[in-house]
C-alpha cells in the first residue's frame, strides 16, 4: 500500500499521487467507496480492498451471523424453520432496541448501565395504567415521558456535577432495581405476587400479533420503494449541484440488497408457522416497530445537527465546545433519548412476556444490549457507531440465545457463548484496525 | 483600508500578583502577516488568548476595525471576525473535512442537514485557498497529514469570514514539505486581504513568511516593525535579552512609532 510520494507541488496540499487507482486512495484515506468509484466494478474493487485493510463496515458481523446460523442449522434442522425465525425476531427485538438506546450514549463515550431497569420500571408504569383501564396510548406516552425524564436526570447529574457516567448509572441501576420492587408492591392488587399482567390487546399484539400476509408484502414493497426514491433523489441533487455522486449502478445494487433482505423477511414471516388446523402467517408487528425506530434514529444521528454534535463530542469534545456546541445540553438530550428508548424496550419486553415482574434481570439485559452495539461495530470510546450496529449485533446475540436454547443447552452455556462471541467481535475489530494503521 | 485592522493600546494582564503582560501597544494591519515571537514565558499565548476572547485584559483597550471592542467569550471574537487556530487545531478525527469545516455552523434545509450546500461551500473555500488536491473532502480528518489538517483548520476559520486569523505555532509539529505548504497557505491568506498573526518559535519560518515582526520579552513588547529590518541574530537578541545593539531599532519597551505604512 505504501507508494513513494513525489515531492508535493508548491502551493498544493497533496493527498495522493497520480498513479494511484481510486481504490488505493479510498483505502488510504477512508473515503466512502461509492464516492470514489466510477463504475460498479470499481466500487466492488474498492470495497474488497477496504475490507482487507480494516475499513470493513458491517461486513464482519454479517459474515459472523451467517456462520453462526449455518452452525445452528447443521446442529438442528428446526433452526431455519419459519416458526423459529419469527420467534427469533420477537426474542431479539428488545435487545435491539435497548442496544439502540445505548448507541446514543456510547457515541459520546459514555454508558448507561441503568437502562435495563429503566425499561422495567417504564413497563411497570405502562402496565399499571392499562390495568387501570387507561387507553394504551396514554400508557405508552406516560412510560416514555417517565423514562425519558429519568434519563435526563442522569444526564444532568453527569454533566452538571461532572461525574463519570459509569458510576452515576451504576447508582441508577441500584436505585431502579429497588424502585422496580417498590413500584410493583405499590400497585397493590394489580401487582399481586410481584407480577403485573399485560391487560391490553394492542400492546400484547406488538409481539404476539402479525400483519396479514398481503399487508406484509405491501408494507415491505413501500419501504423498499421509499428507500430507493430517497437514495435516487439524494444522488440526483448532489449530481445537479456538481458534486460527486455514487454511480447509478451502485445505488441500484444497494436498493437490490435492501429489497432482497425485505423479501426474505416477508417470506419468512408469511410462511405458515401454525398448526395443521390453524394457520399463522404474517410479519410480527414488532418488526415494523423496530424498523421504524431504526429509521427515525438513524435519520436523527446522520441528518440532523443534534446527531452531528453527538459524533463531534464523541470525537473531540473540546473541538465541539470551541465550535460553539452546547456540549452539556447535547449530552443531557442523549441520555434522555437513551432513557426513552429504554422505555420503548420496556413496552416491547412486557409485550413479549405478556407481563412484567419484579424478577426482571435488568442487569443482564443492559449488558447484552451494550454487547449487541459493540458486536455491531459501535466503539465504547465514542465517536464511532451507527444505529444499524445495534440491529445487527442484537441479531447475533438473539441468534446465539435462540440456537443454544434449541439445542437444549442451559443458560450457563448461552451466557458463556455470548461472551466468547463478544470477545471475538472486539478482537476482529481491534485487529483490522491495527492492520489499517500500518497502511 | 484606512488604519490597522486591530490596534492594541496599553494592554496589560495580571493573574493575581503576577503581571503576564504590560503596556502592549501593537497594530495588526490587514493583508499582512505579523509574526509574534518571543521566548517561552514571554507572554505570546497570553496575548493571543486576550485577543481571541478567552479572557479579558486587565488594562488597556482592544480597538477592532476602529472601534473599541470587548470580547467576553471566544464566541464574541469569532463573531467579530477573529478566528484563532490553536496548536491542537480542534478538529474531530471521526468527522470528515466538510463536517469539520462547518461544525457549529451547519446549514439546514427542512430541518435536516443540507449536505449539498455545505459540501459546495467547503469545496469553494478549499479551492479559493488552492487546497486543491485533497481528492475527496468526504474523508475523515483523522486520515489527513499534519499539513492537511492545518489547512482544514485554517479553511474552517476563513470560511467563517474571518478578517483576522491568529495561528498558534502552525508549523511546530510538521515536517519540511508540510511546513512549506502551510507557510504558503499563510502567505495566500494575507494576499486575500486577511490579517494574519502567527505565533512561532521558528525564526526560519518567521522570516520566510512574515511582513512584520513583534517581539515579546517578559510580558512587554520590546520591538516591532517590518520584518526586513531584522535578521535572525537581532531577533534572537531581542527575544533573549529584550534588546539588541545590532539593529538599534528599539530597546527595553521603547516603542518605535509605526503607522501601517511600508509595503
Amino acid at each position: 500500500m505504501t507508494s513513494t510520494n513525489p515531492a508535493p507541488e508548491k502551493g498544493e496540499i497533496t493527498a495522493d499521487n497520480g498513479t494511484d487507482t481510486p481504490a488505493d486512495i479510498a483505502v488510504r484515506t477512508g473515503a466512502p467507496a461509492e464516492l470514489m468509484a466510477n463504475s460498479i466494478g470499481e466500487y466492488l474493487r474498492i470495497w474488497v480492498k477496504q475490507i482487507r485493510s480494516g475499513e470493513s463496515g458491517a461486513l464482519p458481523v454479517i459474515i459472523g451471523l451467517v456462520v453462526i446460523v449455518i452452525f445452528f442449522q447443521i446442529k438442528s434442522s428446526a433452526f431455519l424453520s419459519a416458526g423459529n425465525l419469527v420467534n427469533l425476531m420477537t426474542q431479539a427485538a428488545f435487545i435491539i432496541t435497548l442496544g439502540m438506546a445505548e448507541v446514543f450514549v456510547l457515541l459520546l463515550g459514555e454508558i448507561d448501565l441503568a437502562a435495563g431497569f429503566t425499561a422495567a420500571c417504564g413497563a411497570v408504569i405502562a402496565l399499571y395504567l392499562v390495568a387501570k383501564n387507561y387507553p394504551w396510548w396514554v400508557a405508552i406516552l406516560a412510560c416514555l415521558a417517565a423514562t425519558g425524564l429519568y434519563g435526563a436526570v442522569q444526564g444532568l447529574i453527569i454533566t452538571r456535577l461532572r461525574l463519570p457516567s459509569f458510576v452515576v448509572t451504576l447508582a441508577g441501576y441500584l436505585f431502579l432495581s429497588g424502585a422496580l420492587l417498590f413500584l410493583i408492591n405499590s400497585t397493590g392488587q394489580i401487582g399481586n405476587g410481584g407480577v403485573i399482567r399485560l391487560n391490553s390487546n394492542v400492546l400484547n399484539d406488538i409481539e404476539a400479533g402479525a400483519l396479514s400476509a398481503s399487508a406484509s408484502w405491501i408494507v415491505m414493497i413501500l419501504l423498499v420503494l421509499l428507500a430507493g426514491v430517497m437514495m435516487y433523489l439524494r444522488d440526483h441533487r448532489r449530481r445537479s449541484n456538481g458534486l460527486v455522486a455514487p454511480p447509478l449502478s451502485v445505488t441500484l445494487l444497494k436498493v437490490a440488497a435492501i429489497a432482497v433482505a425485505g423479501i426474505v423477511v416477508v417470506l419468512v414471516g408469511n410462511s405458515n408457522r401454525g398448526t395443521l388446523f390453524l394457520a399463522v402467517r404474517g410479519l410480527p408487528w414488532v418488526v415494523l416497530v423496530v424498523l421504524a425506530v431504526l429509521v427515525i434514529y438513524s435519520t436523527l444521528l446522520s441528518r440532523t445537527r443534534f446527531g452531528r454534535y453527538i459524533y463531534a463530542i464523541g470525537g473531540n469534545a473540546e473541538a465541539a465546545r470551541r465550535a460553539g456546541v452546547n456540549t452539556n445540553r447535547i449530552k443531557v438530550a442523549a441520555f434522555a433519548l437513551c432513557g426513552m428508548t429504554a422505555g420503548i424496550t420496556g413496552i416491547i419486553y412486557s409485550s413479549y412476556l405478556g407481563s412484567i415482574s419484579s424478577g426482571v434481570n435488568g442487569g443482564a439485559n443492559v449488558l447484552n444490549a451494550v454487547a449487541a452495539a459493540v458486536i455491531g461495530g459501535t466503539s465504547l470510546f465514542g465517536g464511532r457507531g451507527k444505529m444499524l450496529d445495534a440491529l445487527l449485533g442484537g441479531l447475533v446475540v438473539g441468534v446465539i440465545a435462540n440456537g443454544l436454547q434449541l439445542l437444549g443447552l442451559t443458560a450457563s452455556a448461552q451466557l458463556m457463548w455470548t461472551a466468547l462471541v463478544l470477545v471475538a467481535a472486539v478482537t476482529v475489530d481491534a485487529l483490522t484496525r491495527r492492520g489499517r494503521s500500518t497502511v | 483600508m484606512d488604519g490597522p485592522l486591530l490596534q492594541l493600546r496599553g494592554i496589560g494582564k495580571n493573574f493575581g500578583p503576577v503581571q503576564a503582560l504590560s503596556g502592549i501597544d501593537l497594530d495588526v494591519p490587514a493583508g499582512q502577516v505579523t509574526a509574534l515571537v518571543g521566548d517561552n514565558g514571554a507572554g505570546k499565548s497570553t496575548l493571543i488568548k486576550t485577543i481571541s476572547g478567552i479572557w479579558e485584559p486587565s488594562h488597556g483597550q482592544i480597538i477592532w476595525q476602529g472601534q473599541t471592542a470587548h470580547f467576553k467569550t471566544p464566541r464574541d471574537a469569532t463573531d467579530a471576525g477573529i478566528a484563532t487556530v490553536y496548536q491542537d487545531l480542534a478538529l474531530c478525527d471521526n468527522l470528515d473535512i466538510v463536517e469539520n469545516m462547518l461544525l457549529g455552523h451547519e446549514v439546514r434545509r427542512h430541518l435536516l442537514l443540507d449536505e449539498v450546500s455545505m459540501e459546495t461551500t467547503a469545496k469553494q473555500t478549499l479551492s479559493d485557498l488552492r487546497v486543491t488536491t485533497v481528492r475527496n473532502i468526504r474523508q475523515p480528518v483523522g486520515s489527513l497529514s499534519g499539513g492537511q489538517r492545518q489547512a482544514v483548520a485554517v479553511a474552517k476559520a476563513v470560511m467563517l469570514d474571518a478578517k483576522l486569523v491568529i495561528m498558534d505555532e502552525p508549523t511546530a509539529a510538521l515536517g519540511v514539505s508540510q511546513t512549506a505548504l502551510v507557510l504558503d497557505l499563510i502567505g495566500r491568506l494575507a494576499r486575500r486581504g486577511i490579517g494574519v498573526v502567527v505565533v512561532s518559535h521558528n525564526l526560519t519560518d518567521v522570516f520566510q513568511v512574515a511582513d512584520r515582526l513583534a517581539v515579546l520579552y517578559l510580558g512587554r513588547l520590546v520591538s516591532t516593525g517590518p520584518a526586513s529590518e531584522y535578521d535572525t541574530a537581532s531577533a534572537v537578541d531581542l527575544m533573549t535579552t529584550g534588546t539588541s545593539r545590532r539593529t538599534g531599532r528599539a530597546d527595553n519597551g521603547a516603542r518605535i512609532p509605526d503607522s501601517g505604512r511600508e509595503g
